[in-house]
């Protein structure tokens, strides 16, 4: 069994503290430098960006919409306007390019939330888990589209959205929002591991489907110089991701993480004391391949 | 059966099982979050959606939550509903009593919104309608008990139209007027300065939300007064002239004060002209 | 109180509902009877304007709790406007002075210094050093008083006794100087007796109101509701109201017009005109009771000597009237035809007309009323006159309903200022410095030497008074803007600011009133409840106790006394202005202050304080001190009785009296009841005789002055008449010109009262109008890409302000002028406001100067 005391200890050994934590820094700057665009404006007056991760307007000129908000409001019988039409559009485009699980991983405020509760469990060797199914979450993405037809309140998911409701409560106030955070928090660390943005999120279920051909992709570039350490398992809040990509050779699959649940998160390029995974795009070959071929300079087609 | 079937079969069963206990939990949220909704969409009398909001179920539905009516409301008097707050989530709202509507002409906050939640089409903020006003207390207003007031009047932007005085004879102290405000809903916006603005410690002029503010007169009923100044004219065909046995001095008009007795008129018991008493005999009877 | 359970059901069920729909409802009635145990209710007059409503405070432990207009009091009959609705929070406000403050820098008095907590001696003992010191060197006017027309009847009658019997200086002016000093003068030319001859129950009587620059429905609320009620019940009863933009009032207008500022004075010429033209006057009434007289006209605008416009003025100040013949009279005001005055007065033909017909009605009763429109006029006295005119060309005057009525804005301008004569010029029961006698008169009454007072010309007896200051004592009045003046000019050196804000008030503060305050040679007190603007311009600043922290009484615009007893303590070492003056006068003596030819008359004065001899006489000590009850047997302190020893209240009112209710007085017609008397009514209109009041003076029947069979009689005027004196119209002295080209106009809000040191600092009345605002035409502020809200920047020749455009609200301006309200001190408007006044009666015209507006 791996031990989690030394867990990303020879990713540091190997390449140092600050590649073996490259894409977790880069994220988390992505993470809190979204909010700190949305919050110039408030606390510092400096106003590049107004609203929240559901509309948004930079220099008073570009309009961001968020698509699975806008969707609810329509099937409420709303027609959008223009605009907010044309937010969408550049989002869709967006998340289609670069995969839209991105938004989990790099956006999402709560990412933050249930990133901590992961780290604490593996900290705190806790092993709960739940009987909760992973396609839980496009159920409640199927019942969060419904409900707008359904009954009355129009945008119904939005009243109990911990996801809109944390980020809005930072840029706007918090109210009784943290109680939310908290319960994610708390039910992440002792019932289920990955269990609010792994199983449950009808946002992330909605952004998995935007993504679910996009091009950005994790390749297990290097998968023959897999270790089988494990610790990519560990680290990945959608390990059942990685397993047909790095150990498909066999079979013949495709070195690229094809799931759309994968959040291109990063963290196993970070862990991988070997070098294994890189980003790449849909279409890229595993090394063999390129050796097969001939090609050289691989990992660089990202 | 196989291993690997009976495998397969324990699989099915299992995945059928877990789709089913998936489904009916994710059913019961539903459920949930439907009687959640239907409970929190029904705004509550003191929050005042900004102006041009759609009627609240179109509202609710076409409203991002993205607070950029909040952000570009000069006077910073919107708010989004916070989680634990009587007002959906996300969506903004303004409480007259601390902090009302300023009725800016370009008003920012609709400009701002992207999805038309707030009504683009409103281009003058005097024809906003984000609530009415009503006295609602009447026996604490101190207007109504004669004293100077009239605050609220003084405050609200519609002058003389949305609130107007009432002058009536104060009948307690016999020499003194009231001044009782009165509302026009075709001309208050609900911006709720009154409600600020008022003096009272609980104030006793507030706005509450148009359905809520507004009685409804029966549809069948018209105000017969009205419809003939609409009309320019009575509806059916005027009288004939009417003729009246009168003395002397004496006129009758019929739409004005009624009978008249013109200054001076029957004053005696004499006719101003001599011959009349002279050609009528002795009035002893 | 006990809720039985089917109230208590009831209750809950409305609660329920109300919360239903989102009401909160307040606190059960059951608890507001509770604490209504046990509290003492007293009257007082309302602390606010002059109209001298009565109101009913209700004190528990050494607190106001409770407040109510008083149900019995004849003139608000339990009404109240909204600023006496608050009234018990006037007393309650976070920052009331406690202690007296010093300016100091390490320990020691210093004009830069920062303000330290001194003891009342020390405040007193460097007082008084200084004053001793400015009225050696600088004579009479080296020092000064700037008092209220809000003090108390006796506050107002200690200072008198202070400034000019103590310290000889005539240099003691009241606010009121600001305020009324147009209507006295007029009130003097015309009937030469002060204060109005009707009184409130003319608003009953009338048939037609006219009001000339005076917004009744915000600055009288109780009177303009009872103006408001006889309109309405009254068939055949109009409103006609005149102004220079269209304020509150104009919403009950039958005829409402707005006239060009300063052509009023041709208005009221045309009225005369369209009367005399149309031989509609009173003849018989003309003959018997009235004299024409005229007043030498271009008088300049009492600006400095060396003004352009003073330069030019060919009579500057002068106002001794000639007798002209009715003719002459006629003639004078024959140009003043309806097409002349509707083309300067832009007001349409037929509303002047009309107007002219309602006063030339003989079968309409007309009361005429005007405030700071009139007074605040650089014609103020002609303006003032010229209504009086047109009421004695008709012989509507001096009964009920016919009515000539100058309304006070202060409450007691009339009890105090007026009557006590706090003015440079006056003594009390309307005596005169400038006459011999009259100061004799005084000084006997005050067992003073003969020559003590200063005469208006320094001379007694034809000879010069002697002086401290070792020069003759010289002419010595002063008026308000003069004192700011000189205190700028360095000639006057100490300067006490009572019961008022006049850095607040006092036209052209930057080059004027802080200059002046602020000059290294003057010191400066200011005796306050709150740090003001005046506070924090002063050296010294005096805490004060306030309205019902102390006995009181004020004098209201119809002639009504009204007494109050001390009711609550004041906060910390805070004492009323009555108690400052008396303690202060102890730190001076006689010979610091009086020359050593006037001590020689009396030199068992020598060794004394000024206490001693104008308070400790043996009349006004007279009263020893005694529990102050009511008749329902409740206790009342009194403060000052207490420290000084002996009933101050009463020894002074009855010293008062002795000016204006014993036999051999200079002047009759102001006769008062004895002191007791007025703590059990609810006022009395003077002048009272044998216990009875006077409703309408100068006519038999009414007024006991007036002997049997003589109908009429001006008793005010030797030959028993009164004058009407004829006076042109005269322009402006800042018209709008080019660059500054628009009228500037000030005033109240309802909800405020004056600088709003008080108002302001009720957060209720405060958050109704928190700011104040330009009020202005919508063309106007479009011409300056201003939008209604927007912040504007106006700017006079004097200085500017900034503050938000109003072009909805409840003023109404014209084009071409623009209102802006002065209660508030995050805008001092009287940075923009020239130190015009009416060259005769030294008031101050905040009606009229040029100024300009941009975007700010």
């Amino acid at each position: 069994m791996l031990d989690m005391k030394t867990l990303g200890h020879d990713a540091i050994a190997e390449k140092g503290r600050f590649n073996a934590h490259k894409y977790l820094i880069l994220r988390r700057l992505s993470q809190l430098g979204i909010l700190a665009l949305f919050l110039a404006g408030p606390w510092l007056g400096i106003w590049i960006v107004k609203g929240n991760l559901a509309y948004s307007l930079t220099l008073d000129f570009l309009p961001l919409t968020d698509p699975y908000v806008l969707l609810q409001g329509s099937l409420s019988g709303v027609v959008p306007e223009t605009t907010a039409i044309i937010g969408v559009v550049i989002v869709l485009l967006f998340y289609f390019l670069v995969g839209g699980r991105v938004y989990c991983s790099w956006v999402c405020p709560v990412n933050m939330v249930t990133d901590l509760a992961a780290w604490l469990r593996r900290k705190l060797g806790i092993r709960t888990t739940s009987q909760l199914s992973r396609s839980t979450r496009f159920w409640m993405l199927g019942l969060t589209l419904i409900l707008p037809f359904a009954v009355a309140g129009g945008i119904v998911w939005e009243l109990v959205n911990p996801v809109s409701m944390m980020f809005r409560g930072i840029v706007f106030g918090m109210g009784a929002a943290w109680v939310m955070v908290l319960g994610i928090f708390l039910f992440d660390l002792i019932v289920a591991k990955d269990g609010w943005c792994g199983h449950i999120c009808p946002v992330g279920a909605f952004y998995n489907l935007v993504g679910s051909r996009s091009l950005l992709r994790v390749n297990a570039v290097q998968r023959q110089a897999c270790n089988d350490c494990m610790e990519c398992y560990v680290v990945c809040p959608e390990p059942q991701v990685i397993k047909p990509a790095l150990k498909g050779e066999e079979k013949g699959a495709s070195p690229v993480i094809l799931s759309s649940d994968c959040t291109n998160c990063g963290r196993c390029i970070d862990i991988c004391a070997k070098d294994v995974f890189s980003y790449g795009g849909r279409r890229s070959k595993s090394i063999e391949v390129y050796k097969r071929e001939g090609e050289i300079n691989p990992g660089v087609q990202a | 059966m196989t291993d690997t079937e009976r495998k397969n079969e324990i699989n099915r069963r299992q995945f059928l099982g877990n789709m089913l206990k998936t489904a009916c939990s994710v059913g019961l949220v539903g459920l949930g979050l439907g009687a959640y909704s239907k409970r929190a969409s029904s705004l509550p009398a003191s929050y005042i959606r900004p102006p041009g909001a759609l009627p609240e179920e179109e509202f609710l539905g076409t409203c991002i939550r993205c607070g950029l009516c909040v952000r570009d409301c000069p006077y910073d008097i919107l708010f989004l509903g916070e989680v634990g707050d009587q007002v959906p989530t996300g969506t903004p709202y303004f409480v007259a009593r601390t902090g009302p509507c300023e009725m800016c002409e370009e008003i920012p906050c609709v400009v701002a919104c992207p999805t038309n939640a707030l009504d683009h089409e409103l281009k003058d903020i005097e024809d906003s309608r984000m609530g009415l006003a009503v006295l609602i207390d009447q026996e604490n207003c101190i207007a109504f008990h004669g004293l100077r007031c009239e605050v609220c009047f003084n405050v609200c932007p519609i002058r003389n139209r949305a609130i107007t005085l009432d002058m009536q004879h104060n009948t307690r102290s016999g020499k003194h007027a009231l001044f009782i405000p009165v509302v026009h809903s075709d001309a208050c916006t609900g911006c709720g300065l009154c409600e600020r603005a008022c003096i009272l410690e609980e104030a006793a002029i507030k706005v509450f939300p148009t359905h809520l503010a507004k009685g409804e007169l029966g549809k069948h009923y018209r105000l017969g007064w009205e419809e003939k100044e609409k009309a320019g004219g009575a509806l059916v065909t005027p009288d004939t002239e009417h003729r009246y046995n009168l003395p002397e001095g004496v006129r009758y008009e019929l739409q004005g004060e009624g009978l008249i007795i013109e200054e001076g008129a029957q004053q005696t018991p004499f006719s101003a002209n001599p011959l009349d008493t002279l050609n009528s005999g002795f009035m002893d009877k | 109180m006990k809720l039985t359970r089917r109230e208590f059901i009831k209750s809950n069920a409305v609660a329920a509902a109300a919360s239903v729909a989102g009401v909160t409802l307040p606190l059960s009635n059951a608890t507001a009877a509770d604490a209504d145990d046990g509290i003492r209710w007293d009257k007082a007059a309302c602390r606010y304007c002059g109209t001298g409503c009565s109101v009913l405070m209700g004190v528990k432990d050494g607190k106001v709790v409770a407040s109510q207009g008083d149900p019995d009091a004849p003139v608000n009959k339990g009404l109240n406007c909204i600023k006496g609705y608050f009234l018990p929070k006037i007393l309650y406000g976070e920052d009331r002075l406690t202690k007296p403050l010093l300016r100091k820098t390490n320990g020691k008095y210093d004009k830069n210094g920062k303000f330290e907590a001194v003891s009342w001696d020390e405040a007193f003992k460097t007082m008084a050093e200084k004053w001793i010191a400015a009225r050696k060197a600088k004579g009479p006017k080296g020092v000064g008083m700037f008092g209220s027309g809000q003090w108390t009847v006796w506050e107002g009658y200690a200072a008198q006794k202070l400034l000019k019997a103590g310290f000889r200086s005539n240099s003691l002016e009241p606010n009121a100087r600001h305020c009324m000093a147009s209507a006295v003068g007029a009130f003097m030319r015309a009937f030469g007796i002060d204060e109005p001859m009707g009184c409130y129950d003319d608003l009953e009587h009338a048939d037609v109101f006219v009001l000339w620059g005076a917004n009744m429905a915000e600055m009288h609320p109780i009177l303009w509701s009872r103006l408001t009620d006889t309109r309405l019940t009254k068939p055949g009863c109009e409103v006609h109201v005149l102004s220079t933009f269209e304020h509150r009032c104009y919403e009950l207008a039958d005829n409402g017009m707005v006239f060009e500022p300063q052509t009023d004075l041709a208005i009221l010429n045309y009225i005369a005109n369209y009367i005399i033209q149309n031989k509609a006057y009173n003849k018989a009434f003309i003959d018997k009771h009235v004299n024409f007289t005229k007043t030498p006209t271009d008088i300049g605008y009492g600006l400095r000597d060396n003004d352009p416009r003073e330069k030019a003025a060919k009579n500057r100040a002068k106002g001794k009237l000639t007798k002209i013949s009715f003719e002459e009279y006629a003639k004078s005001v024959e140009p003043y035809t309806l097409e002349y005055t509707a083309k300067l007065s832009k007001v349409p033909k037929e509303k002047l007309l009309r107007l002219a017909k309602a006063y030339a009605d003989p079968k309409k009763k007309v009361a005429s009323y005007w405030t700071m429109g009139f007074n605040q006029h650089t014609r103020g006295v002609w303006v003032n006159g010229l209504c009086y005119n047109v009421h004695l060309l008709m012989g509507k005057i001096s009964e009920p309903g016919n009515s000539p009525f100058s309304l006070t804005g202060q409450p007691s301008a009339c009890g105090t200022a007026r009557e006590v004569g706090t003015f440079t010029h006056r003594l009390p029961a309307d005596l005169v410095t400038k006459k011999d006698a009259h100061c004799k008169f005084a000084e006997k009454t005050w067992k003073l030497p003969a020559g003590t007072i200063p005469r208006a010309n320094g001379k007694t007896d034809g000879a010069d008074q002697s002086d401290i200051s070792g020069k003759p004592m010289g002419p010595t009045l002063i008026h308000a803007v003069a004192m700011h003046r000189a205190l700028n000019d360095g000639k006057m050196n100490t300067f006490w600011v009572m019961c008022n804000n006049n850095m607040q008030a006092a036209a052209n503060m930057n080059d004027e009133s802080y200059p002046g305050w602020r000059n290294p040679d003057n010191f400066i007190t200011v005796s306050d409840p709150y740090p003001t603007v005046s506070a924090q311009a002063a050296d010294l600043i005096l805490p004060t106790a306030m309205w019902i922290e102390k006995e009181g009484a004020y004098g209201n615009a119809e002639r009504r006394t009204q007494f109050w007893r001390q009711q609550v303590g004041a906060p910390g070492e805070a004492k009323s202005d009555v108690w400052q003056v008396m303690e202060f006068s102890k730190y001076v003596k006689v010979k610091d202050v009086w020359p050593e030819d006037l001590i020689a008359k009396m030199p068992e004065y020598a060794d004394k304080t000024l206490y001693d001899v104008l308070y400790a006489n043996g009349q006004v000590n007279k009263f020893p001190v005694e529990q102050v009850t009511d008749s329902r047997g409740n206790k009342y302190a009194n403060d000052e009785s207490a420290d000084f020893g002996f009933y101050v209240q009463k020894g002074l009112f009855e010293e008062y009296r002795l000016f204006n209710s014993v036999d051999g007085i200079p002047k009759k017609g102001h006769e008062m009841a004895d002191f007791d008397a007025y703590h059990k009514v609810r006022g009395m209109r003077w002048p009272v005789i044998d216990g009875k009041e006077t409703l309408w003076r100068f006519r038999e029947g009414y007024d006991p002055h007036v002997a049997k069979g003589e109908g009429v009689k001006f008793y005010g005027k030797p030959d028993g008449k009164a004058n009407i004196i004829t006076a042109p119209y005269e322009p402006a002295a800042e018209p709008p010109d080019k660059e500054y080209d628009l009228w500037l106009c000030t005033g109240r809000v309802l909800e405020h009262w004056h600088s709003g040191s008080m108002t302001r600092r009720v957060p209720e009345l405060y958050r109704a109008v928190p700011d104040a605002v330009v009020y202005m035409h919508p063309k106007d502020a479009k011409k300056r890409r201003l939008r209604n809200g927007a912040l504007a920047k106006l700017t006079s020749r004097r200085g500017e302000i900034v503050c938000k455009v109003d072009t909805k609200g409840r003023n109404k301006c014209p084009e071409g002028l623009v209102f802006v309200p002065w209660f508030d001190a995050g805008r001092l408007v009287n940075k923009l406001t020239l130190d015009q006044t009416d060259p005769l009666s030294k008031e101050t015209d905040y009606k009229k100067c040029g100024v300009k507006i941009t975007r700010a």
